[in-house]
């Protein structure tokens, strides 16, 4: 297991428990007792530091590299899936994966930004940071499923649009823009999960939708909390109080009304335990995909345009 | 010393801070590309654009549409929308300071102008950013008036041109400000399948949340001679990419070249050109 700074006192804990496991084996009956009593005193420890996150706290776990990424999630959750790719203009962007397969048997079209885990891997999905060539493979997918009547489910997971100099040639902006435009007029349902980091313009791509689902402890933000911080603070080591400022977690979005619904992690996060991740998050998906796939589709756009029609907060002046 | 100081005897010279105290401030300026010294009216006459090199300076939203639109039958739209700090954000300074500083540095509420009025005699809908407003930043005003400004289109059936100058969306405020990427694009799908047209006109500078929403959809894109224009500002990619970028990257020349705006165009010829565009879109 890997643990984050804030959970070191968890980690030496968990570190004790694991020495005297390997005491057992000679088979004193006492310290199984012990054993027992520590991952007790452990759980009410994980339980009490994770009562009382930080934003930044919760950023770090958003970005954990144990953290499950889209095609984990898609493997545990759906059925028969089968990866699609390329956006047949340029390339196949290996930073969004997508794909058709079965949730409880309806056919869904899947699409989310992927991370990697070791070095190697991170290198191969760009750090989940899509180019234009991602976004378009996104729309290409999403007309599909328009199509053939598959709601479209995305998974949030990226640090932002990947900002480099073939990205810009190719029209990063346009490409952004263009889901954006696109999305607002999809006839099937459209429904957002932010899985881990939601990272700006870049992350809103494939987010624009009719429900929109946060992980407890996923993030969704603006501009990133040490990039906020470089602009306002000139110095990225304030990011903690960036990310408190910008109020980037699940549970604060709900208050502001931006988020519509926040599905339950295991203690510790989604890493600590997959596969009760998903299967939480399958019955949040399965209940919303019912919902929304059950309306005439005129409905369904009035309610999406109504959305987002209504972000946004001002003043009236006399 | 120039020649003509030398021969001067040392009692007449006159020090430099004497003859800045006897110039009104303000009554020349200098072009930053071509270093010529110009004379403030004459350059106000030519919208800004130096008459020596052509260099189109940064102008603010209301002289903007001042130049663009006809003088008369002006109407502006969602002029009562004051910002509100739901977030109570604060980094070095609190946002409401901020808001209160933009808005007395500027005389406007927030980062977006939006008028009703004529272009040649041709009813339309025109909206231009406010640079000097907290780098014309996209937050939740912003959004809504912009968003009136095409409701305004779809109930008249009038068509839109956006000139944008802007850094993004405004971290300020938080969520609300990237939501507005979505809701001014969703508005823009509205005009598009009602069929009526909308150039956008990129301005120095155009990046973030802006360039990647509103800015790139026109139906015609058009850009200012070397205005920057792109999604990421050129330091972010630097540090990301370790190399210095080459000459005329995401300017306006660069963006024509790689196919993501249709024409770039001299400021002075904007109105007979988008006259003469809009005209034809809408078949008259």
């Amino acid at each position: 297991m890997n643990f984050l700074e804030f959970e070191q006192p968890i980690a030496e804990l968990e570190a004790k428990i694991d020495e005297l496991r390997h005491v057992t084996v000679n088979g004193e009956v006492s310290i199984t007792e012990e054993i027992t009593r520590l991952q007790k005193k452990s759980q009410r420890l994980t339980e009490s530091i994770f009562s009382t996150l930080s934003s930044w706290q919760v950023s770090q776990l958003a970005r954990h590299p144990q953290r499950p990424f889209t095609l984990d999630y898609v493997h545990r959750m759906l059925t028969d899936f089968q990866e699609l790719k390329g956006d047949r203009a340029f390339a196949d962007d290996h930073a969004i994966v997508g794909g058709i397969g079965r949730l409880d048997g309806r056919p869904v079209m899947v699409i989310g930004q992927q991370k990697g885990r070791d070095t190697k891997e991170k290198l191969f999905r760009n750090f989940g940071m899509p180019k234009p060539e991602g976004y378009r493979k996104a729309l290409r997918l999403m007309r599909m499923a328009e199509r053939f009547h598959m709601p479209v489910l995305t998974f949030i997971d990226t640090p932002g649009a990947y900002p480099g100099v073939g990205a810009e040639e190719r029209g990063q902006s346009e490409a952004i823009a263009r889901n954006l435009f696109e999305m607002a007029a999809l006839r099937v349902p459209l429904i957002a999960t932010v899985i881990g980091e939601g990272g700006s313009g870049g992350a809103l791509a494939i987010g624009v939708c009719d429900h929109l689902i946060m992980l407890q402890y996923a993030t969704y933000s603006v501009i990133s909390p040490e990039g906020c911080a470089s602009i306002l603070w000139k110095s990225a080591e304030r990011a903690s109080d960036a990310a408190e400022a910008m109020g980037i977690t699940a549970n604060r979005l709900r208050e502001l009304e931006l988020v519509d619904e926040i599905v339950p992690e295991p203690l510790g996060g989604a890493h600590r335990d997959p596969d009760a991740a998903a299967k939480t998050l399958r019955g949040t998906l399965l209940t919303a995909v019912t919902r929304f796939a059950e309306l005439p589709v005129e409905e369904l756009l009035r309610l999406r345009a109504e959305r987002t029609r209504n972000f946004g907060n001002f003043q009236e002046s006399a | 010393m120039n020649w003509f100081e030398k021969l001067l005897p040392p009692k007449i010279k006159t020090s430099a801070s004497a003859t800045k105290r006897g110039v009104p401030e303000g009554l020349w300026t200098k072009c930053k590309t071509c270093n010529a010294v110009l004379y403030r009216a004459e350059l106000e006459r030519n919208l800004d654009v130096c008459p020596k090199c052509d260099h189109h300076m940064r102008i603010g939203a209301r002289k903007r549409l001042d130049c663009f639109l006809d003088p008369e039958g002006r109407q502006e739209i969602g002029v009562q929308l004051r910002p509100v700090d739901v977030l109570k954000f604060r980094d070095e300074r609190k946002y409401r300071d901020r808001l209160h500083d933009a808005q007395k540095k500027t005389d406007e509420p927030d980062a977006l102008v939006v008028l009703q009025g004529t272009l040649k005699g041709l009813p339309l809908v025109s909206c231009a950013f406010e640079f000097g407003f907290m780098g014309g930043s996209m937050g939740s005003v912003v959004g809504e008036r912009f968003v009136l400004g095409v409701e305004r289109c779809l109930e008249q059936d009038l068509p839109l041109v956006c000139f944008c100058a802007s850094g993004g969306a405004r971290m300020q405020e938080g969520l609300f400000s990237l939501m507005q990427m979505a809701k001014t694009s969703a508005a823009l799908r509205r005009l598009s399948d009602r069929g009526l047209p909308y150039v956008s006109v990129l301005t120095d500078p155009t990046t973030g949340g802006v360039s990647a929403s509103l800015g790139m959809l026109g139906d015609v894109n058009v850009g200012e001679p070397n205005a920057l224009i792109g999604f990421a500002g050129p330091r972010v990619i630097e540090q990301t990419v370790r190399q210095t970028l080459p000459e005329g990257f995401q300017r306006s020349e660069f963006l024509l070249e790689h196919g993501a705006i249709d024409m770039i165009l001299d400021r002075r010829d904007m109105r007979d050109r988008i006259h003469s565009l809009l005209s034809m879109m809408l078949g008259k």
